[in-house]
């Protein structure tokens, strides 16, 4: 499955409240119906089967960050550098996109406290275009640990993104290393980066700021990977075993800390702060 | 013998031709001097046009080309006394990625470097230039011992992406590409990268986040594979041409984009045709580059790496 199919498959979650159409949600994994408010006010977690399912930027912001923190701006950054086409224009995507979407692209940083201890949280949303990582995404993390840095505080990255932004080709890989830059930055300014990956987690961004934490957290059952399911399934031809790329196989296999609960996060990530204090710079 | 790409078919043809005229005359007594000069005139001429107007598409399979010149050729023509070092130290040693000691022009350096393969034993052992978590770890490795010895590093990139299988998640490839990429940053020495084939996403950045980066004339470098990004965009991979050229993957799409900061030129007919003398140009534009930072100080070097990065794709 890749991020067009999944964001449409995300789709229900998008749409306007309160009209008997979105009374009930049908939860993706159990196929439980679940009536909306209820599963929204249990922080879109499921119920009955613990699927956590895939939330905003402005939504995972105010979960984790004490009341008055304040949302960064999103920096401007070169608008469609390759006249990009497919069966549309990249314009026209993203264009569409940021009227499904209160922001302008798929990164929000903003800065605050999480139990009284400051921190810049980064979000990336699903909803945007799959979260991809383009100029936009790879200049708002990096303005996000400027701040930080500023702040001389931690950073805090939820990850989602089904990868790189194709549309803006190269350009889009480059922001790999970019920002690999500024978590060397924060390592040598002895500030703590935490990262915590959310479903689904792929692809570049995987292969970059989401596995260069000083610590990693996942949330139950999200898919975290470098490469896609089927790729790997047409290169091997063999099933792949159970629960493959998943938060807990993640586990298992060493690269990420812990598997935390939504309803647990925000605390988790206090409790964490309390000893990672800012050291002085190496 | 040649393998000729499809768009090669008329320079094949003529070649055909020239050959079948140069056997005969071993025989005949006819004077056909004339016309084999004639022919292989226009057979170059031919070869010059194609090669000097290649779409991306085309580039990408001179890219792939099967008798391309590869990390073992570059090694043989450009560098010298290359000592192969081996070893991730944490689980085995990966010889899609090759790295060791080598000489390039006099001066000591730390080569790393993707080897695809020539044939089909030497492929499968190299399993393709693709990869794995163990290769990236053994790239970190060689770069951090690089560093702490003053060498500087040359990295010769051509893969098609890293190993996209079950072992190699595994052994947390994502992991191992990021700390490769950190592993670059990092360096209190010049790294020079160039693309010499394919430059394919994450697993060919790992190795490039270099102070300089430079392309052959004819190799490409892109997020996505054209048939990835066809299937996903356009839904099929047929398509594979359109996204090639519509994601800009050529040496001067990148050029012009700020991506990389120069273009080797490759031999007429691509560096297949005379890897001796692509090794020629490419060691010595390499010498150039690092001659540039003789006498810089480690924290210079490592700015003006960080620069190159921050200040692109804003
Ligand atoms: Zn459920």
């Amino acid at each position: 499955m890749n991020w067009l199919t999944r964001a449409r498959n995300a789709l229900p979650f998008l749409g306007k409240r309160d009209t008997p159409d979105n009374l009930w949600t049908k939860c993706p994994a159990c196929q439980e119906m679940l009536f909306t408010k209820d599963y929204e006010e249990n922080l879109s977690v499921c119920p009955k089967c613990d699927y956590h399912g895939r939330i905003g930027a402005d939504r995972r912001l105010a979960l984790l960050l004490d009341e008055g923190y304040e949302v960064l701006s999103q920096p401007d950054v070169r608008e469609d550098p390759l006249k990009f086409r497919d069966t549309k224009k990249y314009t026209e995507r993203l264009k569409q996109a940021r009227a499904a979407n209160p922001h302008r692209d798929a990164f929000t940083a903003a800065a605050g406290t999480i139990d009284n201890r400051p921190a810049v949280v980064g979000v990336q949303d699903f909803g945007f275009m799959g979260g991809s990582m383009g100029m936009a995404v790879g200049e708002a993390f990096c303005k996000g640990a400027e701040e930080a840095l500023k702040r001389r505080c931690a950073y805090v990255v939820v990850t989602a993104a089904g990868g790189a932004r194709m549309q803006e080709g190269i350009l889009s890989l480059m922001q790999m290393p970019k920002a690999t830059v500024m978590t060397r930055r924060l390592k040598e300014a002895g500030l703590p980066y935490i990262v915590v990956l959310t479903d689904p987690t792929t692809g570049g961004v995987t292969a970059s700021y989401a596995m260069l934490g000083d610590i990693h957290i996942a949330e139950p059952g999200a898919l975290i990977g470098f490469a896609g399911q089927r790729v790997i399934q047409d290169t091997i031809r063999e099933q792949l075993p159970d629960g493959f790329q998943r938060a807990e196989y993640l586990h298992r296999h060493g690269m990420v800390d812990m598997v935390v609960d939504r309803h647990e996060l925000k605390g988790t990530l206090a409790d964490l702060l309390e000893y990672l204090e800012p050291a002085e710079a190496a | 013998m040649n393998a000729y790409l499809d768009f090669e078919k008329p320079v094949a043809q003529l070649e055909a031709r020239i050959a079948d005229l140069r056997s005969s005359a071993q025989s005949d007594q006819v004077d056909i001097s004339a016309e084999l000069a004639r022919l292989e005139q226009k057979s170059a001429a031919l070869l010059e046009t194609t090669y000097s107007s290649l779409t991306p598409w085309q580039k990408t399979q001179v890219a792939r080309h099967p008798k391309r010149p590869h990390f073992r050729d570059y090694v043989q023509y450009g560098f010298a006394d290359f000592m192969p070092l081996g070893g991730d130290r944490l689980y085995g040693d990966d010889e899609a990625i090759m790295g060791g000691f080598a000489k390039l022009d006099g001066r000591r350096v730390m080569l790393i470097g993707h080897e695809k393969g020539h044939d089909t034993e030497s492929r499968l052992r190299h399993n393709f230039g693709m990869g794995k978590p163990e290769g990236y770890r053994k790239a970190i490795r060689l770069m951090e011992l690089a560093g702490r010895f003053g060498l500087p590093v040359v990295t010769l990139v051509d893969t098609s992406g890293a190993f996209p299988g079950v072992e190699a998640e595994e052994r947390g490839q994502a992991e191992a590409i990021a700390r490769s990429t950190e592993a670059c940053l990092a360096l209190p020495v010049p790294i020079i990268s160039v693309i010499v084939g394919e430059g394919g996403s994450g697993g060919a950045v790992a190795l490039a986040a270099s102070n300089r980066v430079l392309m052959l004339e004819h190799a490409v470098y892109s997020v996505i594979s054209p048939e990835g990004c066809a299937s996903i965009l356009w839904r099929t991979a047929e398509k594979a041409s359109e996204a090639a050229q519509a994601m800009k993957v050529t040496s001067s799409d990148l050029l012009s984009l700020g991506v990389i900061d120069g273009v080797v030129p490759e031999p007429v007919g691509g560096a297949h045709r005379d890897p001796e003398t692509a090794a020629d140009r490419l060691t010595s534009r390499i010498s150039e580059e690092l001659a540039q930072f003789d006498g810089r100080t480690s924290k210079e070097i490592v700015a003006q790496r960080e620069e190159r990065f921050l200040n692109m794709a804003r």
